[in-house]
Formats: C-alpha cells, sequence, structure tokens
C-alpha cells in the first residue's frame, strides 16, 4: 500500500482519458449522424433499387369497335456497366444474335454521354430492346451467365390491319429532345411518332409506375420495400376509339394503289373522318420493333414520299370543286341571284384575257353553271365582286371580304384535325396581291382563283370539309379522326359547329347544282339508284397532267357522308375522281359495293397512270 | 458508505457484489443481442429471431452460457484466483502454444480450435490469465515497480509471452490488446514520461501513416506530416508549462532561483507560442491564399529553433528539465521521420503494404476505403432516433463487411440512431469508470492491479474497435465487448469482469 498512495491522481488521468475517448466519439457520432443527409441518402441509393412500371398503352379501334391496334409483350436488354465485368462476349453475342462490332459499338454509345446523357455506370442501360418472345427466352435461359445483364418487360405494338399507316402513326424510341421537353421520358423510353399515335401521346402512354426493390451488396434483389408499401402502380393508358370505318379506307386504299393522291370523307353532321387515304402508303405492321429504324429511313427515302399524309399535307389547286365556295360567296354578297345569267362561249373573254371552257349552252344560270362546270360563270362573278366599287371602296376591301368568305369556310388555315403536321394550305389575300403586283391588280389579274386555280391550294381534308359544310347547309364540326377516348371527353373544338358567313339558303341553290352535276352535268357517273348523290368535279390543271378532282355527298337529304377525291395527274375529274367517289360512297351507304361496282372498281384499279421514271 | 458497510461483520457475500456492474453487463448484453438479431436477420425470412441456426438464435445461448458461468465464478472462493492464477497463467500459455498446430486456416488466422461444432479462439482466454498473474506477481511482497529494472521486466515478459504467441496465430488485433497493459503500468507507478514517449510515438505513427497521401492546403502539403508536426509543438508548449513552470521547478519559496526560473520560463513560452504557433499559422495561410509550398518544412524549421533556444535556455538556467524537453522534440522528429523513410523510401511497395495491412492501415479488399465508407455510412444514415429495430437496410443488405462481428456498432448507429448509439458509448464509459472506483477500493495490490487490467483491455477495445468503425481508427479487427457476434469472445470478457467482481466480493472479508 505505501508508495501507492502518491499514485493515487493517476486514477483521476485514466478516467479523464476514458471520458475524453467517449466524449470524442460521441462527437464523432453527431458529425456523421446529425450534420448532413448525405449518408441517408447514400445508404438509400445503395439499398433501394427503382424500377419502372411500363403502362400498357392504350388500345387503338375503329367507329365500329373493330381493334386496330393493341400491345404485344417484348423484352429489352438491360445492362449495368460497372457489373458487367467478365461476361463471356462471344456467348452473349451468340445468344442475342448479334455480332461483335455490334457490340462494341453499342457499348461505345451508351457510354457517349452526348448521346446518352443519362449515363451512369451504377444504373441500368438500354442495351437492346424490343426482343421478342422467342429472342428473349434463349437469352433468359444464359442470363446467369451475364452478370450486369439483365431485363424490363415491355409491350410492342400489334396492328390487326396494313391499312391507315397513316392515321395509326407508330411509336418508336424517344429522342434526346423529347427528352428533354418532357419529364415523363427517359432514354429508350418509346414515343408516338406519327399518326394518332403522337397527337394523343398524352393519353395512350399512361402513367408510369415504380416499384421499390432492396438490392444486396452483390445487387441481387431481396424483394420489395415495406412490402411494397411505397410502389406505385403503373396507370394504362386509355384506349382510343377512331371515327375511321376500316372497310371504308381499306377500299379507298385499294382503290388508290399505284396512284398518287388522297380520298377524305367526313360524317358532315359531327366532322367525324370516316376515311382518310394517302397514296402511297405502307404496312403499319413494318414499323414495329427493332426494324423501325431502317424501315423508317428506307421510306423517308422514297421519291413518292410515303410518309407524306397528303390527305392533310399535300397542296393542291382545288380545281372546279371551288366553284361552289365562289357561288355561295356571291350569293351572300349579292354580286349574283340564283336567276343571274353570264354569258360564255367556250370560256370567259374580256379585255384580250381568255379563260377557256368547254361546250354549253350561253348565257347559263347558277344551277346550271355548277352542273356544266362553267368556267365563264365564276370570272365574272369574281371580276364584278372585285370591281364592285358601290358595295366596296377598293379592290382591296372586296379582295378582304373575298377572303373573310374563305377562311370562314375553313381555307387558308389549318383546320385543326387530330393529326400532326396539317399544313393550312394558300387564301390570298390583299396584301398577298399587293406585293406581287406592287398595288396595281384588279379582278382580271386574279381571275383564275374563281375557278380553284392560280394561287390557290388547299389540303384534301379542306376540301372534303367544303363538301361536308354544303352539306350541312352552312356550317362544320372541325374534322377529327378519334372519336372517342376512354373516360375522357373530346376536346370541345371536335364538338362545336363553326358556322360560315353565308346563308344557308344560299347552300341550297348550290346544292341544287351539284344535284343537276349528277343528275344530268359532269357527275353523271355518280348516279345511285338508292340515294341522291350532289358532287362538283375538278379537273386541276398544272404542269404535268390534270389532276383528277372529286367534291361531294350523299344523300342530298340528312347527308350521311361528304367526300373529297384528289388522284394526281389522274385527268378529268370524270376519270377517276368521280367514280372513286361514287364507290366510296355506295360501300359506305350500303356496307358493301354491288358486284357492277366492284367490277367497275377492278377495271379503274388496272388501270395505270404513268408518274415517270420516279414511281419505278 | 462503502466502507462502513464493510466493517459491518457478516455481511454476505451476496450483498458485497457490485450489482450495478452487474446491471451495466446485463443491458450491454440486451443491446448486443438486439444488434445481433439486426446485423443477421435477412430480409423475407421467416425465420425466428430465436432460431438457433441464425446467429441471433445461437447468440442467446452464449448469453445464457456466459450468464451462468459468471454466476459459477460468483460461487467460487476468491483466493482460488489468487492461489492458482500461475497455473491458469501457465496452461493459458500452453493452450495458445499448441492452438497453431490444432486449428484451422480461417481466413489466414489459425487461432481457433475446433471442439465438436464449436471453435473457440483461445486468444479470448488468454487475456484473464495474463490479468491474473500480472496482478499475482504486482503483489507480491515487497513489490516495488519504480526502481526495480528486474520487476519492470519480469512484468514485461509476463505480458509480452501471450502477446507474442498470439501474433504467431495471426491474429495481430488481438495482441495488441496485450499493449493496454501499460495503462495498467501507469497506475502502479511506471514513470508518466514512459507511458507518454509511448502513447506519442503511436499516435505519431498512425497519423502520420494514416494522412501520409491526403494533402491538404493548397494541395502541397501532406496531411499526415503536418498534423504530426503540429501534435510535436503542441506537446512541447505542453511540457514547458507542465514541467518547468517556476512552482514545478522549485517550490513555491526560493525568491532568488524563482526568479530566474521564472524569467526562463517566461522567455520560453514566448519564443515557443510565437514562433510555434503564430509562425505556423502564418506559413498556413501563406500556401493556402498566397502561394502554395510545403507547410511541413516551415514547421521543421520552426521545431529546430525552438529546439536551439530550449537547449539554450538549458545551459543559461541550469535548468535541466529544458534539455530533457528539447531531446523529447529531437526523439520525435527522429522517430517519425525514421519510420516514415523506412515505410516509404526503404521497403519496396509490396513489403510497404504488409505491414500496412498488418497494422490496420490498409484493409483494402476493393481498394477504395469501401469498408470504412460503408461502415460510416451505415451509422450516418441512422440519423438521431435510428431506421428502429431490424429496419436497417445498410447492415441488412450486407453492405456492412463483419457487421455481425467487429462492425456491430454499424447496427446500433444505423437501427438505434444517435440516441441509441450515444447511449451504448455512456453505457460503456459508466463501466469503465465503475472499475476504476471499485478497483480503487480493493484493500490488496491483488484485486486493485487486476481490475486495471480489466479496465485496460475493456477500454482498448472500446476505443479501437468504435474508432475504427467511426473511421477514426485503423482497421484492426478485435470484438466490442457484449456486441461482437461470438462465444468466445463473450467468455473471455464475462470471465474477465466477473473474476474481478468476485474478487471485490470478497474485500470485506479480507478486512476482517
Amino acid at each position: 500500500m505505501s508508495g501507492n498512495t502518491n499514485l493515487e491522481y493517476r486514477k483521476y488521468v485514466l478516467g479523464f482519458a476514458a471520458v475524453l475517448i467517449v466524449a470524442l466519439y460521441v462527437l464523432r457520432l453527431f458529425v456523421l449522424q446529425l450534420t448532413s443527409d448525405d449518408f441517408k441518402l447514400r445508404a438509400d441509393s445503395n439499398a433501394f433499387m427503382k424500377r419502372i412500371l411500363f403502362p400498357a398503352r392504350g388500345a387503338i379501334s375503329d367507329r365500329n369497335g373493330t381493334l386496330l391496334v393493341y400491345n404485344q409483350p417484348a423484352y429489352d436488354i438491360l445492362v449495368t456497366m460497372r457489373e458487367q465485368i467478365g461476361v463471356d462476349t462471344l456467348d452473349l453475342c451468340e445468344t442475342l444474335g448479334i455480332d461483335r462490332a455490334w457490340y462494341e459499338r453499342r457499348m461505345a454509345e451508351i457510354k457517349d454521354r452526348n448521346r446518352n446523357p443519362g449515363y451512369s455506370p451504377h444504373t441500368q442501360q438500354l442495351f437492346m430492346s424490343q426482343l421478342s418472345t422467342e429472342e428473349f427466352s434463349r437469352f433468359q435461359e444464359k442470363m446467369f451467365r451475364f452478370q450486369g445483364f439483365s431485363f424490363q418487360k415491355r409491350t410492342i405494338r400489334q396492328y390487326t390491319t396494313n391499312h391507315a399507316a397513316h392515321i395509326l402513326g407508330d411509336v418508336g424510341e424517344v429522342s434526346p429532345k423529347d427528352i428533354e421537353a418532357d419529364d415523363y421520358y427517359r432514354a429508350g423510353d418509346y414515343i408516338g411518332k406519327l399518326g394518332v399515335e403522337s397527337s394523343y401521346e398524352r393519353q395512350l402512354r399512361g402513367i408510369k409506375g415504380t416499384e421499390i426493390l432492396l438490392r444486396d451488396v452483390h445487387g441481387r434483389l431481396k424483394g420489395s420495400y415495406h412490402n411494397g408499401d411505397y410502389d406505385q402502380h403503373p396507370i394504362p393508358g386509355k384506349n382510343l376509339t377512331l371515327s375511321i370505318d376500316i372497310e371504308l379506307q381499306a377500299l379507298g386504299e385499294r382503290l388508290m394503289q399505284g396512284k398518287l393522291g388522297s380520298i377524305v370523307a367526313i360524317e358532315p353532321s359531327t366532322g367525324e373522318i370516316l376515311c382518310m387515304v394517302s397514296s402511297p402508303t405502307y404496312d403499319p405492321r413494318e414499323m414495329v420493333g427493332r426494324q423501325r429504324g431502317r424501315k423508317h429511313m428506307e421510306l423517308s427515302r422514297d421519291p413518292m414520299k410515303p410518309l407524306l399524309n397528303r390527305a392533310i399535307m399535300g397542296l393542291y389547286p382545288p380545281g372546279s370543286t371551288f366553284k361552289t365556295s365562289q357561288a355561295l360567296t356571291f350569293l351572300e354578297e349579292g354580286i349574283i341571284t340564283p336567276n343571274t345569267e353570264y354569258p360564255c362561249s367556250h370560256g370567259f373573254r374580256f379585255k384580250g384575257l381568255k379563260v377557256g371552257c368547254h361546250g354549253h349552252g350561253s348565257p347559263l344560270a347558277l344551277v346550271p353553271a355548277i352542273a356544266t362546270s362553267c368556267n365563264g360563270y365564276f370570272c365574272w362573278g369574281l371580276y364584278h365582286m372585285l370591281g364592285n366599287h358601290t358595295k366596296y371602296h377598293s379592290v382591296q376591301e372586296a379582295m378582304t371580304r373575298w377572303k373573310d368568305h374563305m377562311v370562314a369556310m375553313g381555307f387558308g388555315y389549318q383546320l385543326g384535325v387530330d393529326l400532326p403536321g396539317e399544313k393550312r394550305g394558300l387564301i390570298p389575300n390583299a396584301d398577298f396581291y399587293d406585293k406581287a403586283y406592287r398595288g396595281s391588280w384588279n379582278g382580271l389579274t386574279v381571275i383564275s382563283i374563281s375557278i380553284g386555280q392560280g394561287e390557290v391550294t388547299l389540303t384534301p381534308l379542306q376540301i372534303a370539309n367544303l363538301g361536308a359544310t354544303i352539306a350541312n347547309r352552312g356550317w362544320f364540326i372541325t374534322p377529327h379522326i378519334v372519336k372517342e377516348i376512354q373516360d375522357e371527353q373530346l376536346d370541345t373544338l371536335y364538338t362545336r359547329k363553326r358556322y360560315t358567313h353565308v346563308a344557308s339558303t344560299h347552300y341550297e341553290t348550290v346544292v341544287a347544282g351539284m344535284a343537276r352535276a349528277v343528275e344530268g352535268g359532269t357527275c353523271r357517273q355518280a348516279h345511285n339508284s338508292d340515294y341522291v348523290v350532289c358532287g362538283k368535279t375538278g379537273t386541276a390543271q398544272n404542269r404535268g397532267h390534270d389532276h383528277s378532282v372529286f367534291m361531294g355527298f350523299a344523300p342530298r337529304v340528312n347527308p350521311k357522308i361528304a367526300i373529297a377525291v384528289y388522284v394526281e395527274n389522274g385527268g378529268w375529274g370524270a376519270t377517276f375522281g368521280v367514280p372513286f367517289g361514287a364507290l366510296m360512297m355506295e360501300q359506305y351507304l350500303t356496307g358493301h359495293l354491288s358486284e357492277a361496282s366492284e367490277q367497275k372498281a377492278q377495271a379503274l384499279i388496272n388501270r395505270p397512270i404513268y408518274y415517270g421514271e420516279a414511281a419505278r | 458508505m462503502e466502507k462502513q458497510q464493510g466493517r459491518t461483520k457478516g455481511k454476505s457475500i451476496v450483498g458485497s457484489i457490485d450489482w450495478l456492474t452487474i446491471l451495466i453487463y446485463a443491458i450491454l448484453l440486451a443491446m448486443g443481442w438486439m444488434s445481433i438479431c439486426g446485423a443477421s436477420y435477412d430480409y423475407g425470412s421467416s425465420t425466428s429471431l430465436l432460431d438457433p441456426s441464425t446467429r441471433s438464435g445461437m447468440q442467446v445461448v452464449w448469453i445464457a452460457s456466459s450468464m451462468l458461468l459468471g454466476g459459477l465464478i460468483l460461487l467460487l472462493d476468491d483466493r482460488l484466483f489468487d492461489t492458482f492464477a500461475y497455473l491458469i497463467y501457465a496452461a493459458l500459455l500452453a493452450l495458445l502454444f499448441v492452438t497453431p498446430f490444432l486449428a484451422h486456416d480461417i481466413k489466414g488466422s489459425h487461432s481457433w480450435i475446433k471442439i465438436g461444432s464449436f471453435s473457440l479462439q483461445s486468444a479470448e482466454f488468454a487475456k484473464f490469465a495474463t490479468s491474473l498473474a500480472v496482478a499475482k506477481f504486482m503483489s507480491s511482497y515487497g513489490f516495488q515497480l519504480q526502481g526495480s529494472l528486474k520487476n519492470f521486466v519480469v512484468c514485461f515478459l509476463l505480458i509480452a509471452m501471450p502477446m507474442a504467441l498470439i501474433v504467431m496465430q495471426r491474429e495481430t488485433g488481438s495482441a495488441l490488446v496485450y499493449t493496454s497493459f501499460f495503462l495498467m503500468l501507469y497506475r502502479e507507478g511506471m514513470p508518466g514520461s514512459i507511458l507518454f514517449a509511448g502513447v506519442s510515438a503511436v499516435i505519431y505513427f498512425v497519423v502520420g501513416i494514416r494522412f501520409a497521401e491526403d494533402m491538404v492546403i493548397g494541395g502541397t502539403t501532406s496531411l499526415g506530416v503536418f498534423a504530426v508536426e503540429a501534435l510535436i509543438l503542441v506537446f512541447l508548449i505542453g511540457m514547458v508549462v507542465v514541467y518547468t513552470r517556476p512552482s514545478v521547478v522549485y517550490g513555491s519559496h526560493s525568491s532568488g532561483e524563482t526568479h530566474s526560473s521564472s524569467k526562463a520560463y517566461r522567455s520560453t513560452m514566448l519564443v515557443m507560442c510565437l514562433m510555434g504557433i503564430c509562425g505556423m499559422g502564418i506559413a498556413v495561410v501563406v500556401s493556402k491564399y498566397i502561394f502554395p509550398f510545403d507547410v511541413t518544412l516551415v514547421q521543421g524549421v520552426l521545431i529546430g529553433i525552438i529546439v536551439l533556444y530550449l537547449l539554450y535556455t538549458a545551459i543559461a538556467s541550469h535548468i535541466i528539465r529544458y534539455f530533457y524537453i528539447a531531446m523529447f522534440a529531437i526523439g520525435s522528429m527522429a522517430f517519425f521521420f525514421s519510420a516514415h523513410t523506412i515505410l516509404y523510401k526503404v521497403l519496396e511497395p509490396h513489403q510497404q503494404k504488409r505491414v500496412l495491412v498488418l497494422l490496420g492501415l490498409q484493409d483494402d479488399p476493393k481498394g477504395t476505403g469501401y469498408n470504412v465508407i460503408q461502415a460510416q455510412i451505415a451509422i450516418g444514415s441512422g440519423g438521431l432516433e435510428g431506421k428502429g429495430f431490424l429496419n436497417g437496410t445498410q447492415t441488412k443488405l450486407k453492405y456492412v463487411p463483419e457487421q455481425e462481428t467487429d462492425f456491430i456498432f454499424c447496427t446500433v448507429g444505423e437501427e438505434q440512431g444517435f440516441i441509441g448509439s450515444a447511449a451504448v458509448l455512456g453505457l460503456f464509459l459508466l463501466l469503465l469508470l465503475r472499475i476504476i472506483y471499485v478497483s480503487e477500493r480493493q484493500p490488496y495490490a491483488f484485486g486493485r492491479v487486476y481490475g486495471y487490467c480489466v479496465f485496460s483491455i475493456f477500454l482498448f477495445h472500446i476505443l479501437i474497435n468504435v474508432g475504427m468503425v467511426l473511421g477514426l481508427m485503423p482497421v484492426i479487427g478485435i470484438p466490442l465487448p457484449f456486441f461482437s457476434y461470438g462465444g468466445s469472445s463473450l467468455w473471455g470478457f464475462t470471465l474477465l469482469l466477473f473474476i474481478f467482481l468476485r474478487i471485490d466480493a470478497g474485500r470485506n472479508r479480507m478486512l476482517r
């Protein structure tokens, strides 16, 4: 015991050392646990793997409920760069049916942050997309050997029909631009590219879900976090019912085989588009899966431009079908009455200007003028309108009034159809001519617009809509291709009537003219004993052979279908336009073609139009 | 109060047992078991936590048997330990010696003896045996540590022999535990300067090497070297304050001498503070903001000047202590730089790595401090209240290595949060202080020495294990008492602690 008394203070030194160590460690705990969230986030990113659950894309059917587009399972192969070490590349390539060069190139693409901005070596990257069930099953058998490779189940689009490619559109991988524009998308996602797939992308795609999985240190999944309480189930996309009748569409495409042009039919009372043919077309079933890119490239290089939807993107001179709109304008403006007669001696001749016409009686009133498609009558009409100094202060004012009528009828601007890429066409206004002729112009200068030539261009959809407006005697509903969206109201744009500036009594006069054209005028071929057809031909001049045009509707009372047919370089309106229009109406109104009509259709299909070297 | 009770005749053994220590022991065991559950539980597993096929179930067996063992020890006669101390020590030495020949190779270690389906780690039992032997020797009649080289050497050998045998089993971590006996020796009279020099050397080495590669202050200065040189400066100032204050040098009354010594003291302090602290501060600021240079060079020069001034003061004031302090500075610098030079310049890279791994300074299977980082993520993600029992993701999904044994404290941090882990550390502190208190009340040296052995061993385990998990200490694989999974360590710590409690319980009878 002696000698220890002076050492007893050392118990305090040792005790203090213990206190100091524990205090230091508690301080360290404080710093680690309470001063930052960083460790919490890192623990979460270690343990949680968020897997995206893709919703099924909405299905698409036609107006009669025939399924057109649905989903089929497909598989994407994913790779996590940091984990794919020591994989037998040769075996992998063989299993997936790819070659070594493709593998190397794809790997380089994934790592390239310019092309793949969201790249991280720790997260799954898309390696290969849209494997079929058979292709995938070969991979799945061997998957355990390919460390770092995994898969996700997706769906690809399947088509029951080879028609309506332009309307349906397709889906493809999102572009970097799409990803930037919308937070919804990640690299490798799909997005609607053309047609309703594109314009109704938001409704079709649904809402993605997420599943939170726990991942251990070896990357093995250990099941879901908290029994999936924090998971979000994907909400499937909405189904679409199109307004088209797929039978009618099929007939239209059959008729237009080997020809360039378009057929558009509209139900006048609703604005629903019954068919929208654009020729040449392609098989939508080829635009699916991994070959889409190659196929798309091929089509985009075709000089006949099969990807172009001529029904809404093709700008054509409307030709004589436009005369109906002129008649309505002159009547409404009081330039003519139904009884006004104009002379026509093989055309319009005035002050050295001549617009030719074919042989018919002269002078004529409005109804026979429409029925015989007299050029002279409408030239005189426009000349008198633009030259009317009592009613208008200037030719500019008259022109502006004319333009306002045209715009109200749906020309000169996009109609607003629910498809991407619609063109507006051209309706010239006073400014346009002031610029073109340095202010020095009059009715004669621009006389050809009265017969749908000159500067005026319309899309086939606008021509069909003109038919629908006449059928309705003065109003139309914006043409649209989607009739119903599951659990969602249509945009009011597609339910609201749009009135023109012309009284419905004037429309009755024009209807009478169009009926006369079928009874005994230019559209005699369209005559049908079961219902009264109203129609107007067009023979649009252009640099090459004339375009063959028809615009009409049926029946005359309570019309069910309005139609525009535009066959490029088809010659007279009566050559292709009228018979095609008649066949389409028959198909839609009676549900089939009579035997005689079928033979006629076949004959027309077999009758070629020569489009020059480019068509080969 | 305790002493009064002690004098009460007929006081039963049961009344003399230190129940507070047993309570702390029991709480730590319970919390330890919860941690094992958290660390070994598998997601989606339906097996009961008590099923003996799981580690949590097996730990229940170890805990129950440990408590039984502790109870048995309390039933024994306390004189038994004194009497058989050397015998127990010899038996354990023999066991340690044969272990490598009987053992299977488990991760390069030859320390596990297989008995039936159980494995025992003999090193865990050598701690109490060595403590007993050392306590017995140091309590022998007329024992004096100070001034007897022979006694010191015998003590040293008693400690070093098991240590050497354990190193032969490739269990460096367990062997290092024996260095903690220096704390006990310090309490028993070993000069403080030896302990201080030893601790300083360890700190220089560990800090210097561990942070050698971290470049700071403008990217030109090695944090390790900077920290060590700064520490040397701090130590020097501390030593001048402690050893050369006028009141320390010449008592409190002797005016003439006091005058000259206080003058020497004041001028030395002035020089050291000015040169050391201000000089270093200026160097850091210049290097960081004006132009980067190696601050450690400036530190070296400053230390050199201070050493010269200390030598001058020693001669001028005839106070030899200044000389010793100067020697300490020279020794420190020489030790650190020779260790540094040998490790980085003389040794080949593969030898370097072996030394670093041996010392736990480099234990990186993935090469990026992965284990330590994952351990810190586990603890850091616990926050204030923790993720809750069995809810830790970091530990449950096996991101933390050795999470049931050496890194068990991660589970506490992740699932119980700051509150839980600070409470565990608080309990350990309480246990350590209680052991000091109980040791100091021993009537004989045997009990006190043994008590300080227990204190030293526990302190070392907590210091290294928790420090390692918190990223403050090198990765040395030793268990956290009562928490780490395994029967051997739990039995070993239980024996160590309960023998002490039994010796303590006999204090009253001895006084009689």
